[in-house]
C-alpha cells in the first residue's frame, strides 16, 4: 500500500490503464460524474458567460462614450420594440442587470468554484473525486439552466417599457415587485434560484470532500491554501445563499401570490428586502474573491520558490474575512436612514476586514521577499492582482465610512471600487489560475509570450476603463444611467477607449488557447519546476481520468502543501 | 476506511450541510417577524411606540418634573394611489409639553361609490425620535372602513416621552413629524 509521488506519474508509462478508461462522448460529458470533466465544463461555461457579460459591457461602454443616447434605440428596434426614451432607458436597465447577474453568478462563481475548485480541490487533498459526484453533475446543469432562464427573461416583457428584467442585480423591491409587472423578472429571479441551488449543492459537496476525503496524513493544517479558500467559500455559500433564496422567494410570492413581505400596504417593509439581500450580498463578494486569494497564494509560492509566508495566518485570515463578512452588510445601505450609532458600528466592523486582508497582502509580499522569483505568466497576473486588488481595497476602506458614503453612494466611485476588486481582483486571479493550470488540465503548453502580451494589454485596458471612474464618481456622476451631463464626457471617452484595449487583449487569450491545442508542446507533469509542490504536480498532465486509485500518503518529509520537500528522497510510508 | 464507511460518513456530513442550508432558509423567513419586532422595540426607522395608561401616567409624571419643556409636532397625511380617499391632517403643527397627552385629528373621505377599507402605515421623522413617540389611541391601530362619500375625523392620542432629553442623538430635535399613509387594506389585518 505504500506509495510515492513517483508511482503516480507511472500511470503515463503504463499506457492503457484502468485509470484512463473513459466513457463514450455523451455519457462522458452529459452524464458526467468526473470532477475533472465537470470542472472543464464549468470553465468552458464560464468563458462563454464571460463573453456574453463582457459583450454587454461593450454595448454599455459604447453608449457611454458620448453624452446622449446613441445606440440603445438601435438595440431596442433589433429586439422588435419601438425606440422611445422610456424604451431606451428600460433597455439600459436590462443591460446592467444582465451584466451584473451574468458576471457574478455565471462567470466568476462557476469559474472559481465550479471550475478550478472542482478540478483541483480533490487532487490537492489526494482524493479520487468529489464526495457526491452525481450531485456535482446536477450542480453544473442547474447552473446552465439558470443561465438559460436569465437569457430567456430578455425575450419576455419586463415592464410597460419593454422586454427583459430591469431591476439591477440586487432586485430591490418595490421596483422588482409592483414596479415590474412582466414575467421577465420572474424568470430572472428563477435564474437566481437555480444558480443558488446549484451553488448550495456544490458547497455541501466541497465541505464533505474536504472534511472526509483527505489522503492519509493530509491534516487540515497541511492543506494547500487553495483548498482552505474553497472550504471557507463553501461555508459562506452554505450560510448566505439560503437567505437570498428566502428573500427572492418572498419577492416571487409578493409578485404573484398576494403576500406583502415588502409591501407597506400590507404591513411589509421594502427595506427588509435590502437587509436580507445584503446579508447574502456581502458574503457573496468574498465568495467571489476568496478562491482567487487561494490561487494567488499557490502561484506566488510556486514562482518565488518558497513556502508561503505565514501559512496558518493566511488560512485563518480567510476564515476571519468569512466570519466578519457576515456582520457588515448594512454598509451597502448607509443612505436608507440608519442612525448614527448603526453607521458607526457598520463603519468600524467594515474597516476591521482590512486587517485580515492586510495580513494576506503582507504575507504574499513576504513570500516573494528574498525568493528566487520567476516572472512566468501566472506570476505576472498574480502580481497584477495583488497590486490592483489593493487599490480596490483602499477605496473600500474609504467607502466603508458612513459619512463619505452619503456623498458618493451610487456614484461611479462605487462602480470603480467594486470593479477594482472584482473585474481586476477576481478576474486577474482567474487568469493567473488559468495560465497556472491550463497545461495541467489540457496537457498542452500555452505560449508564454502571448500570455504576457495578454497581461500587459489587459492591464492597461482595465485600468483605463475603471480608474477614470473614480474621478467621475467624485465629480458626482451617478451609476445606472445611460446618459450624463457634458462635463463627464472626457473621462467617459477614455474609459470607453480602455474597453477597446481590454477587448483587444482578449484576442491574445483566445489565440493562445487555440495555439496550445494546435501547436502547443506536450506538458510534462511538473512544468513549473521545483517551486510547484502540491499534489497535482505529481500527476501527469493531463492527470489520469481516475487519479489516486492508491491514495498518496502525506508525511513529514513531503507534506505537499506550500513547503518544499525536505531532502531529495520521495515520501515513503 | 473502507469505501462503504467513507460513503456513510460522506452522507452524514452532506446531511449536516443540507440541514445548515435549510436552517438558514428558515432564518431568512424568520427575519420577517424578527425585523418587525426589532423595529417595534428599538423604534428603528422611526417606528413609534404604543403606550398603555400606566406608562402614559408615568411619562406625564416625569414630564412635570422637567418643568414644561416643549417640542413641536408636525402632522403629515398621504394616500396610496390605489385608495380613492382624501386624507389629510386637520392641524399642521402642535406644540406639546414633554410627557403631556395631546389629541390630534385627521380628516378622511371616501371619494368612491363603494365602501372601501383602508389601513394606515406610519412613522416619525427624524428616525431617532420613534422610540420616544408614544401613541395611546390611534385610528391606525385598526382598519377603517368608509362608506361611499363618508367623511370622518379620526383622532390620535399621543405623548412624547420626556426621556427624549436624555438621548444625545434625539435631544437636539425641536420638531418631530408624524406621518401616515393610508393604503387599501389587502391582507385583512391592520398594519402593526
Amino acid at each position: 500500500m505504500a506509495t510515492t509521488a513517483d508511482t503516480f506519474q507511472a500511470h503515463e508509462e503504463h499506457g492503457h490503464h484502468d485509470a484512463d478508461h473513459k466513457p463514450g462522448f455523451f455519457a462522458r460529458w452529459f452524464m458526467s460524474t468526473n470532477h475533472k470533466d465537470i470542472g472543464t465544463m464549468y470553465l468552458i461555461f464560464a468563458i462563454f458567460a464571460g463573453i456574453v457579460g463582457g459583450g454587454i459591457s461593450g454595448i454599455m461602454r459604447a453608449e457611454l462614450a458620448e453624452p446622449g443616447i446613441q445606440y440603445l434605440g438601435w438595440w431596442v428596434q433589433l429586439m422588435g420594440g419601438e425606440a422611445s426614451f422610456d424604451a431606451n432607458a428600460h433597455l439600459w436597465n436590462v443591460l446592467i442587470t444582465a451584466h451584473g447577474m451574468i458576471m457574478v453568478f455565471f462567470m466568476v462563481m462557476p469559474a472559481m468554484i465550479g471550475g478550478f475548485g472542482n478540478w483541483f480541490v480533490p487532487i490537492m487533498i489526494g482524493a479520487p473525486d468529489m464526495a457526491f459526484p452525481r450531485m456535482n453533475n446536477i450542480s453544473f446543469w442547474l447552473t446552465v439552466a439558470g443561465f438559460c432562464s436569465l437569457m430567456f427573461s430578455a425575450f419576455v416583457p419586463g415592464d410597460v417599457n419593454g422586454l427583459g428584467a430591469g431591476t439591477g442585480w440586487t432586485v430591490y423591491a418595490p421596483l422588482s415587485t409592483s414596479g415590474s409587472a412582466g414575467p421577465a423578472v420572474d424568470f430572472a429571479i428563477f435564474s437566481l434560484h437555480l444558480a443558488g441551488a446549484a451553488s448550495i449543492m456544490g458547497a455541501i459537496n466541497f465541505i464533505t470532500t474536504i472534511f472526509n476525503m483527505r489522503a492519509p496524513g493530509m491534516t487540515l493544517h497541511k492543506m494547500p491554501l487553495f483548498v482552505w479558500s474553497v472550504l471557507v467559500t463553501a461555508f459562506l455559500l452554505l450560510l448566505a445563499l439560503p437567505v437570498l433564496a428566502a428573500a427572492i422567494t418572498m419577492l416571487i410570492t409578493d409578485r404573484n401570490f398576494g403576500t406583502t413581505f415588502f409591501d407597506p400596504a400590507g404591513g411589509g417593509d421594502p427595506i427588509l428586502y435590502q437587509h436580507l439581500f445584503w446579508f447574502f450580498g456581502h458574503p457573496e463578494v468574498y465568495i467571489m474573491i476568496l478562491p482567487g486569494f487561494g490561487m494567488i497564494s499557490q502561484i506566488v509560492a510556486t514562482f518565488s520558490k518558497k513556502p508561503v509566508f505565514g501559512y496558518l495566518g493566511m488560512a485563518y485570515a480567510m476564515v476571519a474575512i468569512g466570519v466578519v463578512g457576515f456582520i457588515v452588510w448594512a454598509h451597502h445601505m448607509y443612505t436608507t436612514g440608519l442612525s448614527v450609532n448603526e453607521k458607526m458600528y457598520f463603519t468600524a466592523a467594515t474597516m476591521v476586514i482590512a486587517v485580515p486582508t492586510g495580513v494576506k497582502i503582507f504575507s504574499w509580499i513576504a513570500t516573494m521577499w528574498g525568493g528566487s522569483i520567476e516572472f512566468k505568466s501566472p506570476m505576472v497576473w498574480a502580481l497584477g492582482m495583488i497590486f490592483l486588488f489593493t487599490v480596490g481595497g483602499v477605496t473600500g476602506v474609504y467607502l466603508a465610512n458612513g459619512g463619505i458614503d452619503d456623498v458618493v453612494h451610487d456614484t461611479y466611485f462605487v462602480v470603480a471600487h467594486f470593479h477594482y476588486v472584482l473585474s481586476m481582483g477576481a478576474v486577474f486571479s482567474l487568469f493567473a489560475g488559468f495560465y497556472y493550470w491550463f497545461p495541467k488540465m489540457s496537457g498542452k503548453m500555452h505560449s508564454e509570450l502571448l500570455a504576457h502580451i495578454h497581461f500587459w494589454v489587459f492591464f492597461i485596458g482595465v485600468n483605463m476603463i475603471f480608474f477614470p471612474m473614480h474621478f467621475l464618481g467624485l465629480q458626482g456622476m451617478p451609476r445606472r444611467y445611460p446618459d450624463y451631463a457634458l462635463a463627464y464626457e472626457y473621462w467617459n471617452k477614455i474609459a470607453s477607449h480602455g474597453y477597446e484595449i481590454m477587448a483587444f487583449s482578449m484576442i491574445f487569450f483566445f489565440v493562445n488557447i487555440a495555439y496550445a491545442f494546435i501547436a502547443g508542446k506536450k506538458a510534462p507533469a511538473n512544468y513549473w519546476g521545483e517551486g510547484a509542490t502540491t499534489l497535482e504536480w505529481t500527476l501527469s498532465s493531463p492527470p489520469p481520468y481516475h487519479q489516486f486509485e492508491t491514495l498518496p500518503v502525506i508525511s513529514e518529509d513531503n507534506d505537499y502543501h506550500n513547503h518544499l520537500p525536505k531532502g531529495d528522497a520521495p515520501a515513503t510510508a | 476506511m473502507s469505501t462503504q464507511a467513507i460513503e456513510r460518513s460522506n452522507l452524514k456530513v452532506g446531511i449536516i450541510g443540507l440541514s445548515i442550508a435549510l436552517a438558514m432558509l428558515g432564518l431568512g423567513y424568520a427575519a420577517v417577524p424578527l425585523y418587525r419586532l426589532f423595529c417595534q422595540v428599538t423604534g428603528f426607522a422611526g417606528t413609534t411606540q404604543r403606550a398603555d395608561e400606566s406608562k402614559a401616567a408615568a411619562a406625564a409624571e416625569a414630564g412635570r418634573k422637567l418643568g414644561g419643556a416643549t417640542i413641536s409636532v408636525r402632522f403629515d397625511g398621504n394616500v396610496d394611489a390605489n385608495l380613492p380617499w382624501t386624507f389629510r391632517a386637520e392641524q399642521t403643527t402642535q406644540t406639546v409639553t414633554l410627557g403631556e397627552r395631546k389629541m390630534a385629528f385627521y380628516y378622511a373621505k371616501n371619494n368612491s361609490d363603494q365602501p372601501v377599507t383602508g389601513a394606515a402605515t406610519f412613522n416619525v421623522s427624524p428616525d431617532q425620535t420613534g422610540f420616544y413617540f408614544n401613541k395611546i389611541q390611534c385610528f391606525c391601530f385598526t382598519e377603517q372602513t368608509l362608506q361611499p362619500g363618508q367623511e370622518v375625523v379620526m383622532p390620535v392620542l399621543y405623548y412624547i416621552d420626556p426621556s427624549i432629553r436624555d438621548d444625545p442623538d434625539a435631544a437636539p430635535v425641536e420638531q418631530v413629524t408624524l406621518s401616515y399613509t393610508f393604503h387599501r387594506a389587502s391582507t385583512g389585518k391592520a398594519a402593526e
